[in-house]
């Protein structure tokens, strides 16, 4: 009686799970048999141009990572490149947001204007900046400045560093502002309107009643930003390709160069295992302190 | 290939897809990947003439920028999936490429057809492109380099050029016309194997550098390597185009024919590009020199076929209607003798309607060609083959690398002393696994 009232209970589950099975066989299908083939090759020596080298390594591809001076590089280049890029975009848009929840002229386009960048195919919009933008010979910027004697600044090769940094805070500065705007946009002008009453200036109200209700919408969209910014491959290959030198090498550009120009397979896996399980680290730790924040935030 | 496929993914690499998606249709039906310059949209335009004449064999053309198409080809060959029965490969792949068996050897389909006429390639070319006294792959379009330089702007100082310069004679004529608004000389500083190192490789050459010797040594601290490299990098800064570590073949094609540079040292097919004041106004001179003479690099686009295409008779059908004499003669008569491709045959520079579109580059286009040594590129001798670039399989990720280095120079980032000292050691990596 028992027996047949589990399985007509498993029967139930099976019949509730069942239209879900197609899409979980579809992403374990994509998603985890690559990742432990990669895993697999990680642990072999296989050059693409070497007929006849693929053979087991061990761990000598895991090893190599940690005493070639181009991964270091290209480590420092992703931290870096994230943490400028994560750091300017909330504060421009933060300000952006604030302006667009003012009651201010033209509100409806400006906000459609300054979501453009984001909207923009990644690729298309590094070359607009490279060619159009920034080139020495013919682009805009150059000219606007050639009063100010910086007409042949070779920006993308002089200033690599920064000129990737101004293109991907360009892209994510609306992403922050979209995110921020909905906190701001949930705010209680009321209370806004008491504080004034009480005698609070402008800035103190900014400080003490919105900045706290907007902090989580903050981290969440700098949490968000970073897991894409590590990965920025499409402007870097536009505007740089990495260089000059490694100067704009980051981890994703780094593991084309040695999948694709050097077509060693198997260091390359070895560095995407590496870059996954960094990821998830940085990505498990900032998940946590978020939700941490978000409990405190619930207590008070 | 699945793994590279992950790869990509983990590296959120969203670069350029799949490419083309392989044969299909009728038994018939072949592709080609083709690299992605103006003779090959010419050949695209004319492949209705080969449809008309052979109506069982269609034809598919996917064009890629070079780059993607060295991936993509490496790739289809290393792993031998038969996508593509015919591809455009470069001098650099077919000595490499014969060794590994992934190309056929094509000499045996030569021998099938009388008016292919082989000896009639020019022998440079031929040589080049041969594994073992056996061709595999057939020349689509052949180039050596020269300089290029505005008659009328260098004349304006005074200046006039003889057809051997030495680079001094260059580098003094390019001071003296360089100007704020016209830069004195446009030489490639965009990084890449192909792009930068092409030009600096033949100055190294002619200063008598060389990146081995005999016995696998790097050799890129020595002076004569350090000497060009320094020369090469002064030039571009005291008297080169503005943004050079963006310029490459086409950047400096913009500039020269826009007339914001005056002269320009590049590969030979650019003079069929110029128009204008460019055009009209033009001086060709044979690579400068130092020590070495005939400096000028060597380099072809030719057809080879994979070994493991499944319709190799339809693929050499096609290879040679695109490589013999008529197709030269269609050329000329369907789209203007100046888009004939060229390097490639000697009887193209025989025909009288060529020479007169060609006119002054023709013969330097030639000259340089048959004087360019692909196993004798420097002064000394050296255990690889090529003369802008070594012949081995790891020399695109050497020379991107070392290139990058340059371009840091260029940029201002670091001194020719650090980007050599860099350079030294990833060169000597490589050679260490030639030397066992």
């Amino acid at each position: 009686m028992r027996a047949t009232a589990a399985s007509a209970l498993g029967r139930e589950a099976w019949a509730r799970r069942l239209p879900l099975l197609p899409a979980f066989i579809y992403v374990f299908l994509v998603t985890q048999i690559p990742f432990v083939l990669t895993i697999y090759y990680s642990f072999f020596s296989w050059n693409l141009l070497k007929p006849g080298s693929f053979h087991f390594a061990g761990l000598e591809n895991y090893g190599s990572i940690f005493t070639n001076e181009s991964i270091r590089i290209a480590v420092w280049n992703t931290v870096l490149l994230t943490i400028s890029v994560i750091g300017i975009s909330v504060v421009l848009g933060l300000a952006v947001a604030m302006i667009l929840n003012s009651e201010v002229f033209g509100k409806g386009l400006m906000r459609t204007l300054m979501i453009a960048p984001f909207l923009i195919m990644p690729t298309a919009g590094a070359l607009i900046w490279k060619d159009t933008l920034l080139n020495p010979l013919f682009g805009l910027l150059p000219y606007l400045l050639t009063p100010f004697g910086l007409g042949r600044v070779d920006w993308v090769n002089q200033y690599p560093m920064v000129t990737v940094v101004t293109v991907e805070v360009w892209r994510w500065t609306p992403f922050m502002m979209l995110i921020i705007l909905a906190g701001l946009q949930s705010q209680n002008p009321e209370v806004l309107e008491a504080a004034r009453v009480d005698g609070a200036n402008a800035v103190q109200s900014f400080r003490r009643i919105t900045l706290p209700l907007v902090r989580p919408f903050i981290e969440l969209g700098a949490l968000l930003g970073s897991l894409f910014v590590v990965q920025t491959f499409d402007s870097i290959f536009m505007l740089t390709f990495g260089g000059p030198g490694e100067d704009t090498t980051n981890i994703p550009f780094l593991l084309y160069l040695v999948a694709f120009q050097g077509f060693s397979i198997g260091e390359a896996s070895a560095i995407g295992v590496v870059a996954v399980i960094i990821t998830t680290i940085v990505a498990t730790l900032a998940l946590r302190t978020l939700f941490s924040i978000f409990q405190i935030e619930a207590r008070r | 290939m699945t793994g590279i496929g992950l790869i990509v993914a983990l590296a959120g690499a969203a670069c350029s897809g799949a490419g083309g998606t392989g044969g299909g249709g009728g038994s018939k039906t072949i592709t080609l990947a083709a690299v992605d310059n103006p003779q090959m949209a010419d050949l695209k335009t004319l492949v209705s003439d080969f449809q008309s004449k052979h109506s069982d064999i269609t034809v598919k053309i996917v064009t890629l920028p070079e780059d993607q198409l060295r991936q993509q080809v490496t790739q289809d060959v290393a792993a031998n999936s038969g996508r593509y029965d015919l591809f455009t490969i470069g001098t650099y792949e077919v000595p490499l490429w014969a060794k590994k068996g992934w190309i056929e050897n094509l000499s045996p389909y030569i021998a099938k057809d009388s008016s292919y006429d082989a000896n009639d390639l020019i022998p440079g070319i031929r040589g080049a492109l041969s594994y073992q006294n056996n061709l595999y792959a057939v020349p689509f379009y052949g180039e050596s380099s020269m300089l290029m330089y505005r008659k009328d702007m260098l004349s304006a100082k005074g200046i006039t050029l003889s057809d051997h310069p030495t680079w001094d004679q260059v580098a003094a004529a390019a001071k003296a016309v360089h100007t704020s608004s016209v830069s004195g000389i446009c030489l490639r500083g965009l990084p890449g194997w192909g792009e930068q190192l092409a030009p600096l490789d033949t100055v190294v050459n002619t200063y008598g550098g060389r990146w081995f010797d005999e016995k696998w040594n790097a050799q890129l601290t020595q002076p004569e390597f350090k000497a060009a490299v320094s020369f090469y990098i002064n030039l571009i800064k005291t008297a080169g185009e503005p943004g050079a570590g963006n310029a490459g073949f086409t950047e400096c094609l913009n500039a020269y024919n826009s007339g914001k540079v005056a002269m320009w040292y590049d590969a030979t097919v650019a003079a069929s590009n110029f128009t204008g004041a460019a055009a009209a106004n033009s001086g060709y001179a044979f690579a400068p020199h130092v020590v070495k003479d005939w400096s000028g690099w060597l380099w072809a686009w030719a057809l080879g076929m994979p070994s493991s295409s499944k319709k190799k008779d339809a693929a050499w059908t096609f290879a040679d209607w695109a490589t013999n004499k008529e197709y030269i003669k269609l050329v000329g008569q369907k789209l203007g003798w100046a888009h004939v491709p060229p390097g490639t045959r000697t009887s193209t520079y025989s025909i009288p309607e060529y020479q007169q579109a060609a006119g002054a580059f023709a013969q330097v286009t030639l000259d340089s060609i048959a004087h360019a040594d692909v196993t004798h590129p420097t002064v000394q001798p050296v255990p690889y083959v090529g003369v802008q670039y070594v012949d081995i399989d790891e020399f695109q990720q050497l020379g991107d690398q070392v290139s990058q280095e340059f371009a840091k120079v260029i940029a201002g980032g670091q001194t020719v002393d650090q980007a050599i000292a860099r350079a030294q050691s990833l060169a000597t990596a490589v050679g260490k696994k030639y030397q066992t």
